[in-house]
């Protein structure tokens, strides 16, 4: 008797458990979900954004002093942290600190946190970053979660492997071919669409990726043209080969509904062309000039 | 409430994961479990270097974190000429991790049965191996059964550096849908309930065996 009075007790705890975390998944994705009122007070206006003529958000980020970007720290060229000064850089980094400036007049006023491609739109929507600048590819599922501006970086997806080896293109990915990516990107869904035979192998981050081409994990690793670059930079052993085969436009990401900082990004990414101050960053990064389109 | 569209819709996808972590799991006890039971012999036979062996291997390998043990098979023997699949160097990390731990329960097991045991079937006439086999070792394992379920309930949690590493399993495929579907809290609760679905009924497995055995008292 006294055991199965126990066991009623372990069940009951199970349920209550079980009912506790219900509730607070509940919590959460009302927070996730549309513009939430409670991560400042501007935010719930949000929507009605410029067609009002308000700008609400950019009065909260404004308000509060400095502006919070989510960037990449893993990614040569675009937003790599420097693990001896600490200091983070890349071509993402330069458009927030740009963005800093044009807005608060001072591009140290740039607060610059670390995401990965699985952690970014869940920040965003939880009102710990105002914006994404991280090699983010515009993609129509994405835009059902985020706003995003004007394409900043064409990119394409391509190829890396080591030098001399048999893959030259995305042809010559075979049955058995291993090829290595990152959890949650797209590049991983393209190359399982365009060369449905591979292997794909998919990791946490670029680093970790990198790590096990070299390791001999892998006999090509897959992503934009943008990162596969900066990785052949750091390692002279490896090429970037076979052009491209997607285009990757990426775009500066907002949390849904804040028009007025997507309308702010668009003007400061335009004035940024305009006045050629564009090119001299692409060729600082990638170390050749944009291609004309 | 929880998101339970994550759960129908992706429902093959975490019984695949499911599959993976048990198949990992399974292989990972039974050959840590040989390995710790051999190094724990070691650890108390009177042959020094024998000690010294399993003295160096638990040492060195509870004392450094799963995750190195894992690259040191994944990382670490490509350049040797020796690749193995994402999922066979989890499998062997796993064991060789979880080996050190179940020597170490082991070995407490042994040393609690009384001393007179062996001194009583070495004076009968048994060598030092048959007396560890057939005296000592059976009345070590009912003591050693509690700590061992600890250590196969961590080694089933532990499975999930699989995901690190491309193996497949079931975390690995929980980060996948978090990525797709950008639901994070339902997926992880979900992937999380699984995982419970393995580790309670081994739980209640080792304790009806407890029971069991102590019936023999």
């Amino acid at each position: 008797m006294r055991k199965r009075r126990w066991l009623a007790v372990g069940v009951a705890v199970l349920v209550i458990t079980v009912l506790t975390l219900a509730g607070c998944g509940k919590k959460e994705e009302n927070n996730t979900k549309g513009a939430s009122p409670s991560s400042s007070p501007s935010a719930s206006s949000a929507s009605s954004g410029t067609a009002a003529g308000g700008t609400p958000t950019l009065d909260a980020i404004k308000n509060r002093g400095k502006l919070v970007v989510g960037v990449k720290f893993d990614t040569r060229l675009f937003g790599l942290k420097d693990p001896a000064t600490g200091k983070v850089e890349g071509f993402d980094i330069d458009i927030a600190k740009g963005l800093a400036k044009e807005l608060l007049g001072d591009e140290s006023k740039v607060e610059l946190k670390e995401v990965t491609s699985k952690t970014r739109i869940p920040m965003i929507n939880n009102g710990d970053i105002d914006l994404i600048i991280a090699t983010m590819t515009i993609t129509e599922d994405r835009k059902k979660e985020v706003d995003f501006s004007d394409v900043y970086f064409k990119a394409g997806q391509s190829l890396l492997v080591k030098k001399g080896s048999p893959i030259q293109s995305i042809d010559d990915i075979k049955k058995g071919t291993k090829v290595i990516g990152v959890k949650g990107s797209t590049s991983v869904l393209n190359i399982a669409e365009k060369a449905p035979d591979a292997t794909v192998l998919e990791f946490d981050n670029y680093q970790d990726a990198f790590t096990a081409l070299k390791a001999g994990q892998g006999d090509a690793l897959t992503t934009d043209n943008a990162i596969l670059y900066g990785m052949a930079s750091q390692d002279p052993n490896y090429e970037v080969v076979g052009g491209t085969f997607t285009d990757e436009p990426y775009g500066i990401a907002v949390k849904k509904g804040n028009a007025d900082l997507v309308a702010f990004v668009n003007d400061y990414l335009k004035k940024l062309h305009d006045s050629g101050e564009y090119d001299k960053l692409y060729e600082k990064w990638i170390g050749e000039t944009p291609i004309q389109q | 409430m929880l998101d339970f569209s994550i759960l129908t819709d992706h429902f093959g996808t975490y019984l695949t994961g499911l599959g993976q972590t048990v198949y990992a799991s399974v292989l990972a006890l039974a050959g840590s479990f040989l390995l710790g039971t051999l190094l724990a012999v070691f650890r108390i036979t009177p042959a020094k270097p024998l000690r010294w062996i399993g003295t160096a291997y638990v040492e060195f390998v509870r004392n450094i974190p799963l995750l190195l043990v894992v690259f040191l098979f994944f990382l670490g023997l490509p350049p040797l000429g020796v690749v193995l699949s994402p999922f066979a160097c989890g499998t062997l990390g796993l064991t060789v991790y979880t080996a050190a731990f179940i020597a170490e329960a082991v070995r407490a097991g042994i040393l609690s049965v009384p001393k007179g045991q062996m001194e009583a079937a070495r004076s009968s006439g048994l060598s030092y191996g048959m007396s560890m086999r057939l005296i000592v070792l059976p009345q070590a394992v009912k003591i050693v059964i509690p700590p061992l379920n600890n250590q196969f309930i961590n080694l089933i949690k532990n499975s999930s550096i699989l995901s690190v590493i491309s193996g497949f399993d079931l975390m690995f495929y929980a980060d996948r849908i978090a990525s797709e579907t950008f639901v994070i809290f339902s997926t992880y609760i979900f992937a999380g309930l699984f995982y419970l679905l393995l580790t309670v009924p081994l739980s209640f497995a080792t304790g009806w065996l407890e029971r069991r055995l102590a019936r023999n008292d």
